[in-house]
């Protein structure tokens, strides 16, 4: 079965990260580059994003497309990547999430079809 | 013939929807179809047995019809592969299939409410009016729940399997949580229960008891049992006649089952050889200490407080924490009981027994005017219609 991992920041963890030296990040960095490693042969494909600021939303619901600054909801957990795992079932997918070694949150949600 | 009493039907649809549910979702190959069939089976039942007798072989008697209603809707959706596999329906299925059954029913995966509606209705065979009564909500939101949780299975594929070694652990939990919660909504309803109410408690026993069968090397399941039957075992000192609570310093302690309470002491001793403690096997040793005490006075305090302060380690909890001060009172006196409430005020300040237990204690101390405050808190706070009697009545006289 097919699902997506949808790798959530929040604030804390974000400030977290800025606060590490250099050595420190590089190996947080290590760590996903790892998970990645280890689980290469579930993982279909993957993508990171860049942070929030850079996002642009367009809403199509008023009469004419509205485009504003910013992601499409302003809260303070902030999605910041995906994966596209292919596993057996939903277990497998949350072994996968629970191991994810860097962000707080994982939503993992089927593929459809 | 006598017609089958309620909680005989119960007990019987208990036993077997279970085993049908277990054995049919191998063959139909899809755990919401083969809950569909049961419920289905379930239902039939119960129009037909209170006139017709529960019949000699019941699990016979729901496969039939499970079987022909399978059958009824394959012929409308011309599944021929499920055809194949339903023709050949065992008569038993694997003996501790439904404990895959009661796991499926338990994921983390899906809501408290929906696991609860899921394990009395795929394990315990309630129906959906059933279940609805008991918990008093309409019966639409219990169906909505279950439709709910069933899609999230099939959709979001979780599986239907025994969790692995490296999870089994944080499951089992889970599931012992389920239980636990089945068994308290019996035990003290929230709101005022009709009469004619599915007892809880007993799908909770029986849960509990088909657990600690399926799972003999887990001592948790064994505590749970043993909590669950050592209060069941008081049940009938804990209320008068016209339905007020008997607090246990007044219970009639010849009332209770003491061939079960011993039952249960040996459980608990059994689980404890497996050295693997846990909050339930404690919760269990310490209503043991009141179960077997001959009376109030003779109750270990000394042992009711060690065994709490294992359990605030192992689970910390405000909670318990207060019912640790209670077992302190008579341990060590109300003045360090009530500074040991003092430090619950933050965590538990809408909690009515906070306030009711404080009312208690000042009033030992010989304050009157603040165990009188104290007691309206707790009233202004509690829910339960018995509690609330309970809780004037204790205000009258502080």
């Amino acid at each position: 079965m097919k699902y997506v991992l949808m790798f959530a920041d929040t604030e804390q963890f974000a400030a977290g990260l800025a606060a590490m030296d250099e050595p420190e990040r590089e190996r947080a960095y290590a760590r996903v580059q790892q998970w990645f490693g280890q689980n290469a042969d579930k993982i279909t494909h993957h993508v990171h994003l860049l942070p929030a600021d850079a996002a642009t939303t367009v809403r199509l619901d008023g009469a004419e497309p509205l485009i504003t600054d910013g992601p499409y909801v302003e809260g303070k957990e902030i999605v910041s990547g995906f994966a596209e795992i292919d596993v057996a079932d939903l277990d497998e997918a949350l072994r996968l999430a629970k191991s994810w070694p860097a962000c707080p949150i994982v939503e993992i949600r089927p593929v459809a079809g | 013939m006598t017609p089958p009493t309620h909680d005989e039907l119960a007990r019987v649809v208990r036993d077997h929807a279970g085993r049908l549910a277990a054995a049919l979702i191998p063959l139909v190959g899809d755990f919401t179809d083969a809950e569909d069939l049961v419920a289905d089976a379930v239902e039939a039942a119960l129009t037909h047995w209170p006139a017709d007798g529960i019949p000699e072989r019941p699990d016979a008697w729901l496969y039939t019809v499970a079987r022909r209603r399978g059958l009824d809707r394959l012929r409308r959706e011309h599944r021929h592969r499920r055809r194949l596999a339903l023709v050949a329906w065992p008569a038993e299925p694997e003996p501790d299939a439904r404990l895959r059954l009661i796991f499926t029913c338990c994921h983390p995966a899906l809501p408290r409410a929906a696991q609860i509606a899921l394990t009395l209705r795929v394990v315990c065979g309630l129906t959906t009016t059933q279940i609805a009564r008991a918990f008093l909500v309409p019966e639409s939101t219990v169906g909505q729940r279950i439709t709910r949780a069933k899609r999230k299975i099939r959709d979001a594929g979780i599986p239907y399997r025994i969790p692995g070694p490296d999870e089994l652990g944080s499951r089992l939990t889970e599931v012992l949580a389920v239980i636990y919660l089945l068994f308290n909504e019996g035990y003290l309803p929230t709101g005022d229960q009709p009469a004619a109410a599915h007892d809880l408690t007993d799908d909770a026993e029986f849960l509990a008891a088909l657990l600690h069968q399926l799972m003999p090397a887990e001592p948790e399941p064994a505590g749970l049992l043993a909590l669950i039957r050592l209060h069941r075992a008081r049940a009938a000192a804990r209320f008068t006649g016209d339905h007020e609570i008997v607090r246990l310093q007044q219970q009639n302690r010849a009332l209770w089952d003491h061939t079960a309470i011993a039952d249960a002491g040996r459980l608990i001793a059994r689980a404890a050889a497996l050295r693997r403690p846990g909050p339930f096997q404690l919760q269990a040793a310490i209503v043991a200490c009141h179960a077997e005490a001959a009376s109030w006075e003779d109750t270990d305090w000394a042992q009711i407080v060690v065994l709490y302060d294992i359990l605030l380690h192992l689970a910390p909890s405000p909670v318990t924490r207060l019912h640790r001060a209670v077992a302190l009172r008579y341990l060590s006196g109300p003045a360090a009981a009530l500074a040991e409430t003092d430090a619950l005020a933050a965590d538990l300040e809408h909690y009515h027994l906070l306030h009711a237990t404080r009312a208690e204690l000042l009033r030992d101390l010989g304050d009157h005017d603040r165990a009188r405050l104290a007691g309206a808190r707790a009233l202004g706070l509690a829910t339960n219609p018995a509690e609330r009697r309970l809780l004037r009545r204790r205000l009258a006289w502080s």
